[in-house]
């Protein structure tokens, strides 16, 4: 059974004067225990309103969020329970997610199971910090005695302390500098091997999520287009959209040449266009287009493409199983 | 033929707590030509954005400033005045940030912000002027002509906004264009959009654009030469391409290594079959880190700054600063070992 289930989630927001907004319009995924899934796609496509509900700080309006079998409860005012402290986040900005007033350690032990003597907990963060390759006396140090990079690595201890089995991580690097963005995700990477957690890892950064991710998720406008295996996903794309994602990389070949960019811009989550949602930006856009377009299946990955399906009827021979 | 801007020992300090002087610029030397994009990598506190701010003027009152900067020839940067600055800021150097959201008045039209400072540098008249502004807006690709003039920066998306502030640069025809990590800030898709802009202007218009950034992909795909900074030296200096594909400084070549492996072709196995555990074996191939963490220019080290962190430092490395030895025409190293690297993979 899959750690973290995503089945058929809707996301909105009501405002006055604009109706409400579908920011995330059914989305299913799944992430097991020791498996990166990496979740990516362009500002404003629901990628972070995805992750606050699947953490329950937005309820759903549709669908579901299971983890371990269970639905999530919204975060409320009570302590949450010991079932739903097992998903945890790790944010984008260490700078802002950890309290400036407090030690590294009582922070740390703040997820650890209630009950606990003071000499088993201190043990804890201790442990906690050396598995994230701080010394045991960061503890009694507060966080802007810090770098970026140490303060995010102090932020991942805290959130491994209630024994999590998914982490939600919404850029964890982003903020960081080049030398520590690459320590930081040896960190998360060793983490998934050793304790055989599951991550949902978001990231507008698609070389990062092509080295670490096991499965691959490109999200546009609040939908999943296309998802599968990350070599597949990455080698032989099927949807428009991630094909353009990629080719807008730039690299570093022996014949330089630049990026090609998308044109045009994601629409208003308000004014979702009819048929598929990329219509009016893809390059290859058709008339049968404007009617919504079918999830195809090839093998373990997905695309919702008209073209996917013609890609299907082609004699592939990853099609064959 | 003399160099469109010629920096030539650039060092900054500025002024720091209790007195003390805080270096942020060693010992800068860079040539940009008319016509070229040249680049400016380093991590953040290499002095990047600070040798952006001294060539434009923008720095602290009390900073000091020594070594020379040559616009054209004839026009030193070092030592001006607040007064002398206004003839070269703007005018004949003008500058695009990160964050266009913040360049740009919330609070005024698109056109007015055009308009507003070519009237006072230009002396053009409220017709003339949006004339001017129509024609920029189409210069930077910005559809909807007046309609566009008469929108609110929130109306805009953050390309367009990028768009609009580039627009601003060039309103005065400037020689030079400084740009400071302009599409960081935006999604791969919208930063190409604005690279291939650069690239046009560059051809259509001749433009010379100092182009900093920390992304070597985005560096290599757009400049045609490029300084690597570190701790506010010069590490290494060459054609772009040759740079990062044949790097000489083993810093240059750690900062490669770190990346994710974006630029290895993106194919599937000969079968077309992705083996259910392809992505673990990946991963047991952990990113190259580069030991400890970035240091200040006001802390770095006696000798080369880099010779803490560097696999190939020699005792004599933290003596001195190392020599600077010229390894192919136009291709400068600050390096006293000169090790050999192994090729990084394309």
């Amino acid at each position: 059974m899959s750690a973290l289930t995503v089945d058929d989630a809707a996301v909105e927001y009501s405002s006055r004067g604009r109706g409400t907004v579908r920011a995330v319009d059914g989305v299913s995924l799944e992430v097991a225990r020791g498996q990166i899934v990496g979740l990516v796609g362009e500002s404003g496509c629901g990628k972070s309103s995805l992750a606050r509900a699947v953490a329950g700080l937005e309820p759903v309006a549709s669908g579901q969020v299971l983890i371990d079998g269970r639905p999530v409860s919204p975060l409320g005012w009570r302590r949450r329970t010991g079932q739903d402290v097992r998903l945890q986040m790790v944010f984008q900005n260490p700078y802002a997610s950890l309290n400036p007033r407090r030690t590294v350690g009582s922070q740390v032990a703040d997820g650890l199971p209630e009950g606990r003597s003071s000499a088993v907990r201190h043990a804890e963060v201790s442990r906690l910090l050396d598995l994230v390759g701080m010394p045991a006396d960061a503890a009694a140090r507060y966080p802007h005695q810090f770098s970026g990079g140490q303060r995010q690595r102090i932020a991942i201890a805290r959130a491994l302390a209630p024994e999590p089995e998914v982490l939600i991580a919404d850029e964890p690097v982003t903020a960081l500098d080049a030398s520590s963005q690459a320590q930081i995700v040896n960190l998360l990477v060793s983490l998934v091997a050793e304790l055989s957690v599951g991550v949902l890892f978001i990231s507008h950064d698609l070389a990062l999520v092509r080295e670490i991710a096991d499965i691959t998720a490109v999200m546009y406008l609040g939908r999943i287009v296309e998802m599968g295996p990350t070599q597949q996903v990455w080698g032989a794309p099927r949807h428009p959209y991630t094909r353009a994602l990629i080719d807008a990389l730039p690299r570093i070949t022996e014949a330089p040449r630049l990026p090609v960019p998308l044109r045009g811009e994601v629409p208003d989550a308000a004014h979702v266009p009819t048929g598929c949602r990329f219509r009016p930006r893809c390059p290859v856009a058709m008339d049968v287009c404007t009617e919504q377009p079918p999830i195809i299946t090839l093998g373990p990955a997905m695309a919702e493409c008209w073209l996917a399906e013609s890609a299907r009827d082609d004699d592939r021979p990853s099609d064959k199983h | 033929m003399t160099a469109l801007l010629d920096v030539r020992h650039l060092a900054v300090s500025l002024p720091g707590a209790g007195g003390q002087v805080l270096p942020v610029i060693h010992d800068a030397t860079l040539q940009v030509s008319r016509g070229e994009i040249v680049g400016i990598a380093g991590e953040s506190g290499s002095g990047k954005s600070m040798t952006a701010q001294a060539l434009l003027g923008l720095l602290p009152e009390r900073a000091q400033v020594s070594g020379s900067a040559v616009l054209d020839g004839n026009t030193e940067l070092v030592g001006r005045s607040g007064r002398a600055w206004r003839t070269v800021r703007g005018t004949r150097i003008a500058m695009v940030f990160q964050d266009a959201t913040a360049a740009l008045h919330p609070m005024l039209t698109v056109g007015r912000q055009l308009t507003e400072h070519m009237r006072e540098h230009l002396g053009l008249d409220r017709r003339a002027a949006e004339a001017r502004a129509l024609d920029l807006l189409d210069r930077v690709r910005i559809p909807g002509g007046r309609g566009a003039l008469r929108s609110y920066p929130h109306q805009l998306s953050g390309g367009m906004r990028q768009r609009v502030a580039i627009a601003s640069a060039l309103a005065c025809e400037p020689e030079l264009l400084i740009a400071d990590e302009p599409t960081t800030a935006l999604d791969v898709t919208v930063q190409a959009g604005i690279l291939e802009l650069f690239d046009e202007l560059r051809r259509e218009s001749g433009l010379s654009v100092l182009f900093i950034t920390h992304d070597l992909g985005v560096l290599a795909a757009l400049t045609v030469r490029a300084y690597v900074f570190y701790a506010g030296r010069v590490m290494e200096s060459g054609p772009t391409g040759e740079l990062l594909l044949r790097p000489r400084h083993p810093y240059t070549a750690a900062l490669l290594h770190a990346r994710p492996h974006a630029d290895d072709s993106w194919t599937l196995p000969e079968d077309g079959v992705t083996r259910p555990d392809e992505a673990a074996e990946r991963r047991t191939q952990p990113l190259v880190t580069i030991p400890g963490s970035a240091v200040s220019p006001a802390a770095a080290p006696p000798g080369c700054p880099f010779a803490p962190r560097c696999a190939y430092a020699e005792a004599a490395c933290t003596g001195e600063l190392p020599p600077v030895t010229e390894v192919r025409p136009g291709h400068a190293v600050a390096c006293r070992v000169l090790p050999d690297l192994t090729e990084v993979p394309a």
